[in-house]
């Protein structure tokens, strides 16, 4: 686990790093289905791998884009979203809302140079503990292979210049805002191409 | 405010501290973290106990701590322990945040490093998280004392009769035209043999003639809007075509009706009932119903027998259906089970092959008021069989069917074969996977038709066939099985087999799902909020579940979820107010450009647009809180109570303060937040 991808550009596809690359993986999960899922594989003491780690929100359809967006900026590996079945909905559809946004999410952090498969989507009932766990582990091999998120990182300059990651630590690093010069980056990709 | 967190980590016995290493979560909270607010961090044994709450009470007292974080199990579970632990120390309760550690970490890893490290960000996303919360006060409701209960079989009959004599009004909205359910088909009742008729009707009519209770038979519920407390439920009243008030329950159209068709739903197909028909003598209320698709009155416009022999008058032809507006502070379902279709195993030739029989049909063939007043014939009505087989499982235990057991076929076969034994000289055969007969006096049963000479095969019959092989086998029902005792393949020829087919959820399962907020498992059940400590309460605040509709149950089970779901409403109409949790939208008007991407975001439709103000406004009592509005406005002016974007946006980061290693992971040059920073960002 000590071979974390070095600061440098991260290593090519197959270079050795993959081999013990640990993903960190942010699983967005409903109050409902996929969060007691969750409860409920941990109850029957199914393991899954230790790379996923859950945000319990009360729908599916309450995950903004940003969350996405956020948790990838913020060095996740890959973001796995989560809800009832379709048509098993608590607030009786809004999980559509949730597949929708997912799909054009995915379009949208393609555009962004992310791999599609680093956006993932899994169904699971309040009943299936068994098949979270399943689909964990098969995101969390195939985040695996990917290897780390190829997202430019670390002493990364913009024209005029600025560190963007010393200006963003001189924010105090809270969900305050970006540096005012990142006029290199459009902050707010996705809300309305996801609706 | 500065913020002055503390940090608690239960080791929960072994089940947290024997994978995560709950003494260093502690300290490196108490180091890490202290620069994010934590104070103190403190590890315990049991955090839920009375001591481990007294250490958060204490130390919001005497360290004036304004946040708590508690890493220990499911919110599900203790979230409310410990928010009450938080209210007593003085402090709002919802700033209070229980991070689970135990579910979705050192119960389900074994990698102790790896498993500290995750415990360390889920840690660190509660402390981000509880930085942004805000201080929110429950709301509270009114509760109507009025329920309704959704099926009359012996579940909602007895939940039912609970509350009306408790002195409170219950709707009973039954489909049929009478209360009663399944338990009105059966003959005896197992293992004791009471006559199910003898034991049900008392109880039936206890419901169709109390004060308490309004019987709302031949209905069916079309809409349920509102929450607890102040449900509001449109029922269809279907039309009988016979006044209520003016029938007195002769019964003189019935025998006067010239017309006869088979009854396929009381009698399960093995009985013919008149058009104008109660579905059976003891019904309640004895009001009969029109069938009007086999009406000749309907369908040609002659007849009228029934209307010329109604002494009271009480025919009404034009009756048409009426919609009943309920108001109600709770529900209880109780829609039970439909029998699995035989039909879908073909190899077991039922609807085929006439003396293969359902476990509902034999019932009736052997209820005294059934269509051979209970004598046990062949199909051909006279024919008494000489062997007769049981097959268990139908439906059951079966990957191609249902995975799960049906709970009470075995003891319902033992019931059949005991009956068999009892009224006929025949031999009787049960083909077992394995005997299942946890009950009380159910073993004794079981023992009890064993010395009566009962056969059993243990074995899944393969196929059951009218073509013989062998001498002996003409004109027989061959049953090829594998007896898996003997280890070798059987014929066994019988005059009649009895299928005793599972139960499954009703057709509709998912739609009544859907109508009353209820989560449904996989198969079709619905799911208890809790499976062992609250088997009768769902998800959805003041909707309650009882017998079969969460699964396989047998009478006296029924009717202990019945009282119990009883017992849980007449609590919250004792209690007459009860708080909800504040999870709602709100609209910022000073934000909201009107674009009104929002109000059709609405399951509930709880958002409307005022055209005055030229903004859109959320119905807190409407709004349920999935948040869905929240994520698709695009000014980012709806905000979530408790769910709040802050909130998750610091969570977020909180979780990813510590790689898989334990090391920061590496955070992209694209910072990506929401607020009002960004908003002047791309303004300037």
């Amino acid at each position: 686990m000590s071979a974390q991808a070095p600061v440098a550009p991260a290593p090519a596809e197959g270079a050795a790093p993959a081999r013990t690359f640990e993903p960190v993986i942010i699983g967005f999960t409903c109050n409902w289905c996929s969060y007691r899922a969750a409860d409920l594989a941990g109850t029957a003491r199914t393991k899954y791998p230790p790379n996923v780690r859950l945000i319990r929100l009360m729908c599916s359809g309450r995950l903004d884009p940003t969350f996405v967006l956020k948790a990838f900026s913020e060095g996740a590996d890959a973001v796995l979203v989560s809800g009832c079945h379709p048509g098993e909905c608590h607030y009786l559809e809004q999980n559509y809302k949730a597949l929708r946004r997912f799909k054009l999410l995915q379009r949208t952090i393609e555009a962004l140079g992310i791999e599609p498969g680093r956006l993932q989507l899994v169904w699971a009932s309040a009943a299936e503990g068994v098949r979270l766990a399943n689909e964990i582990a098969r995101v969390t091999e195939e985040v695996r292979a990917l290897g780390p998120l190829n997202w430019p990182v670390g002493n990364v300059v913009d024209i005029d210049g600025v560190n963007l990651e010393a200006a963003w630590e001189a924010t105090g690093g809270d969900a305050g805002g970006p540096p005012e010069t990142s006029d290199c980056v459009d902050p707010e990709p996705t809300p309305e191409a996801a609706r | 405010m500065t913020e002055r967190i503390g940090v608690y980590v239960c080791h929960c016995g072994s089940n947290i501290a024997g994978v995560v290493d709950v003494a260093e979560l502690a300290r490196w909270a108490a180091e890490t973290l202290r620069d994010r607010g934590v104070v103190i961090a403190r590890d315990y044994k049991f955090m839920c106990s009375s001591p481990g709450q007294e250490l958060v009470t204490d130390d919001i007292k005497n360290l004036g701590l304004n946040r708590i974080v508690v890493a220990a199990c499911s919110p599900h579970l203790h979230e409310n322990t410990f928010r009450t632990a938080t209210a007593r120390g003085g402090l709002n309760p919802y700033l209070c945040e229980l991070v689970s550690i135990r579910e979705q970490d050192s119960w389900v890893h074994t990698d102790k490093a790896a498993a500290t490290a995750k415990a360390k960000a889920i840690l660190a996303g509660g402390v981000e998280r509880v930085r942004r919360s805000e201080p929110m006060q429950p709301i509270k409701v009114d509760i109507n004392p009025a329920t309704l209960v959704v099926g009359g079989g012996i579940a909602g009959i007895s939940a039912t009769l609970e509350i009306a004599d408790a002195g409170f009004k219950v709707y009973l909205v039954e489909k049929d035209p009478s209360i009663g359910g399944h338990m009105a088909q059966f003959d005896k009742t197992f293992p004791t043999l009471d006559c199910a008729a003898c034991i049900l009707t008392p109880k039936m009519v206890a419901a169709g003639t109390h004060p308490n209770v309004e019987l709302l038979t031949w209905s069916e519920v079309e809409k349920v809007e509102g929450y607890v407390g102040n449900f509001t439920v449109t029922v269809r009243k279907k039309a009988r075509y016979v006044d209520e008030d003016l029938c007195n329950g002769c019964g003189v159209c019935q025998e006067k009706c010239p017309w006869k068709v088979l009854d396929e739903v009381f009698e399960a197909g093995m009985g013919r009932r008149k058009v104008i028909y109660t579905p059976f003598d003891q019904a309640v209320p004895r009001i009969p119903v029109i069938d009007r698709p086999n009406c000749p009155y309907f369908k040609k416009g002659t007849c009228r027998a029934c209307e010329k022999f109604c002494d009271a008058n009480a025919i009404d032809f034009t009756q048409e259906d009426q919609i009943l507006t309920l108001e109600v502070g709770n529900i209880i379902i109780a829609t039970g089970y439909d029998l699995f279709d035989a039909r879908r195993i073909p190899q077991y030739g039922y609807g085929r092959l006439p003396n293969v029989f359902t476990s509902l049909e034999f019932e009736r063939l052997c209820s005294a008021a059934g269509p051979t007043n209970g004598n046990i014939v062949l199909r051909d009505g006279k024919t008494a069989p000489k062997t007769v087989g049981i097959v268990h499982c139908v439906g059951s235990r079966d990957k191609n069917y249902n995975g799960y057991c049906s709970a009470i076929c075995c003891m319902q076969s033992l019931k059949f074969a005991h009956l068999v034994k009892e009224r006929t000289d025949a031999e009787v055969t049960n083909f077992y996977i394995d005997m299942r007969t946890p009950g009380k006096g159910y073993e004794e049963f079981y023992e009890r038709v064993l010395e009566e000479g009962g056969h059993f095969v243990r074995g899944k019959v393969a196929e059951i066939t009218d073509a013989a092989r062998l001498p002996g086998e003409e004109g027989k029902l061959i049953i090829q099985v594998e007896d898996t005792l003997a280890g070798k393949q059987r014929r066994i020829p019988m005059d009649m087999v009895i299928l005793s087919a599972g139960l499954e959820p009703r057709a509709g399962a998912k739609e009544l799902a859907t109508q009353f907020g209820l989560s449904c498992s996989f198969d079709g059940w619905a799911i208890e909020k809790h499976p062992k400590l609250d088997p009768v309460a769902t998800m959805t605040e003041g909707v309650f579940i009882a017998g079969c509709v969460s699964g396989p149950k047998d009478i006296p089970a029924s009717v202990a979820q019945g009282a119990a779901a009883a017992a849980r409403v007449l609590g919250r109409i004792q209690q007459k107010q009860m708080s909800l949790e504040p999870i709602k939208a709100t609209v910022h008007a000073e934000h909201c450009s009107g674009c009104r991407i929002c109000n059709t975001m609405c399951p509930y439709n709880a958002i409307s647009f005022l055209e005055a103000d030229g903004v859109s406004f959320i119905n807190a009592a409407m709004c349920q809180g999935c948040g869905t509005c929240v994520a698709a406005c695009p000014a980012g002016a709806i905000s979530g109570t408790g769910f709040s974007d802050e909130q998750v946006l610091a969570q977020i980061e909180g979780l990813l303060r510590v790689g898989a290693d334990g090391e920061r992971p590496r955070r992209s040059a694209f910072p990506v937040a929401r607020g009002e920073a960004i908003e002047e960002a791309v303004l300037a």
